[in-house]
């Protein structure tokens, strides 16, 4: 069966495209540190080498301190992947611990739960980090939980949805008669029913969590500086827009590459594991 | 139909009392003390005392939260900690320039992306359609504060065809609702799109034809009147998105709205800004989610009637 599915996706050229600049973004993430030297390399200032255009020296020009941009864009993958899946992966256990109590047991637990994400879904998203960050202070674990919050609802919402159509299907009730314990029920006969779902709805929050994690680091409210995380490198390139606009160009650029290959993956993943589009 | 509305309306209470003890509980918890910081640098002990007094802050969390919904249920939204005007008029000042933005972001994403959404369908896996799913699929993977600054250098910085920020008259108006409404447009050019594939491959399509509509009138009245259901769903849906683009953009062109409003608010901890405005802004998302609901009744007779037995 995952075979079968693993063919459709190789076959979808966009996904394949998708898939490849991934693979690289991680191989830049895992091999940064033994390429560059934290201190000396992505935050040692040197003022007499700032706003260089990109040259054969600096590929992608320095920043507003002299630091080489490139060595700060692929340190900066690091904390955009490390955030991104932190907080979609803790959104995915919290929300799918939600969203199958509320799915299955329906009645009361699914008035509480999902009144609860329904009012979580009506701050937007922004404000609703913001302020979680202000809450906890700004550091990268905190970015984490605020990002997390979002994904949380979302996945409660998804993973609800998509227990409420298969707990009465009759092989969840044989295994009622079997005796198998409702936690195990849900673990082992329901949760890997709703995986597609959960599958695609993974890699697109991913994208949209970058994109968050950076906005918030734009508004000075994410990574602490002097880290180079994709939006903080933005923000400060904003000042000198007029007479180094390489430094916002750039690593919005990353940004912009990463969250198009992961919605390139998560399209590909979408029709692949879509049993209508099965020939 | 009215007591659907009603109904809807009366939702919205438990929302504000969730919300308004999320946001001052969570805003109790922030770092930094607002008395010290309205005293200032030079103030003795005993004046920060008498500031934390008058504000009610030396009393337990409890009593503050309550105090401040009793002033709600009069209508006192409290008065900023920083500026000393009504919360309320403050929200109401900066509010029309957030609509102007989000109502200009929301009409350039509707008059791009329907178009063009029904022009990818008619084409269907020609160049045409592949061209504007592309288009899409930038506009979905673009930081949408990133799209303001590269428009910034491009239009205002070289072209020098509009100024960089602020508001001043139309053309100030012009970058940032291209900004907010760009990441929009591609949502629902997708959507327009899927929506519109799913219609025209109806039975009743055929029949139209045979019957000898031509093929615009079958397109534009039959076709795109019954695929606009999920096209308006996806535009309600997506007001969270255009008020989170508003923050951004806000702040990209120094645009005097309520996105920036509360931010600052935050970063300052002026509670009673940040939990008013958090509140008005709730009530507005739920409003524009009702205002999206009834909007299909007005589309669809079958969920009028619905409405109807509901109500």
């Amino acid at each position: 069966m995952s075979q079968e599915i693993w063919h459709r996706l190789i076959k979808n050229k966009g996904a394949v495209i998708g898939m490849t600049f991934l693979a690289l973004l991680v191989i830049a993430a895992v091999v940064s540190p033994f390429i560059f030297d934290y201190e000396k390399d992505v935050i040692n200032q040197n003022l007499a080498i700032k706003l260089q255009a990109p040259s054969a020296q600096h590929w992608f020009g320095t920043d507003e301190y002299g630091r080489d941009l490139f060595a700060r864009v692929m340190y900066g993958s690091r904390y955009s992947i490390a955030i991104s899946v932190g907080s979609v992966g803790f959104g995915l256990i919290v929300g799918t611990i939600l969203g199958s109590i509320a799915g299955f047991y329906g009645g009361y637990w699914d008035s509480i739960i999902m009144r609860g994400v329904d009012i979580f879904y009506s701050i937007p998203n922004i404000l609703k980090a913001v302020v979680i960050v202000s809450m906890l202070g700004t550091s990268t674990f905190n970015l984490i939980i605020a990002l997390a919050v979002s994904c949380a609802t979302n996945y409660a919402r998804i993973v609800r949805a998509s227990v409420m159509t298969i707990r009465d299907l009759e092989y969840v009730e044989s295994s009622y008669a079997m005796g198998l314990p409702t936690w195990k029920i849900i673990l082992k006969h329901i949760l890997p029913n709703c995986l597609s779902p959960i599958i695609v709805q993974t890699t697109l929050l991913i994208g949209t969590t970058i994109i968050a994690a950076s906005s918030l680091s734009f508004l000075g409210i994410g990574v602490p500086a002097p880290a180079p995380e994709w939006g903080a490198l933005l923000s400060g390139g904003r000042s000198y827009i007029r007479i180094a606009s390489h430094i916002c160009i750039i690593p919005g650029l990353a940004i912009m590459f990463t969250v198009l290959a992961l919605n390139l993956l998560g399209d590909g993943l979408r029709d692949a594991l879509d049993p209508k589009l099965k020939k | 139909m009215y007591k659907y509305v009603l109904n809807r309306l009366l939702a919205l209470i438990p929302v504000i009392l969730v919300t308004s003890f999320l946001i001052y509980w969570a805003m109790s918890l922030t770092e930094g003390d607002p008395a010290l910081m309205i005293a200032g640098d030079n103030a003795t002990q005993e004046q920060i005392d008498q500031i934390r007094h008058e504000l009610g802050l030396d009393q337990p969390f409890l009593i503050q939260y309550l105090n401040y919904m009793k002033g709600m249920l009069v209508g006192d939204m409290g008065t900023s900690y920083v500026t000393n005007k009504e919360v309320f008029s403050t929200f109401m000042h900066y509010l029309p320039n957030t609509l102007i933005l989000g109502g200009s972001a929301v009409i350039v994403a509707t008059i791009v992306s329907i178009p063009l959404g029904i022009y990818t369908a008619i084409h269907q896996n020609t160049w045409k359609d592949t061209a504007g799913m592309v288009f899409a699929l930038f506009g979905t993977s673009m930081p949408n504060f990133w799209l303001g600054l590269m428009l910034i250098i491009a239009f205002a910085l070289h072209l020098r065809m509009f100024p960089t920020g602020g508001l001043r008259g139309w053309s100030s108006l012009v970058l940032p609702s291209i900004t907010v409404g760009f990441g929009l447009a591609a949502l629902i050019t997708r959507i327009t799109r899927s929506s519109m594939l799913d219609v025209l491959r109806q039975d009743y399509m055929t029949t139209a034809r045979a019957k000898g509509c031509s093929r615009d009138r079958v397109i534009y009245r039959h076709a795109l009147k019954n695929a606009l259901i999920p096209i308006m769903t996806a535009i309600g849906l997506q007001m969270s998105l255009v008020i989170t683009g508003s923050v951004l953009a806000e702040t990209v062109f120094s645009w005097p709205g309520i996105g920036r409003l509360v931010f600052e608010s935050i970063t300052l901890r002026d509670t009673p800004m940040v939990t008013g405005s958090i509140i008005l802004c709730s009530i507005l998302m739920c409003l524009i989610n009702l205002a999206v609901d009834l909007a299909y009744a007005f589309c669809d007779p079958r969920i009028k009637a619905q409405y109807s037995k509901k109500g």
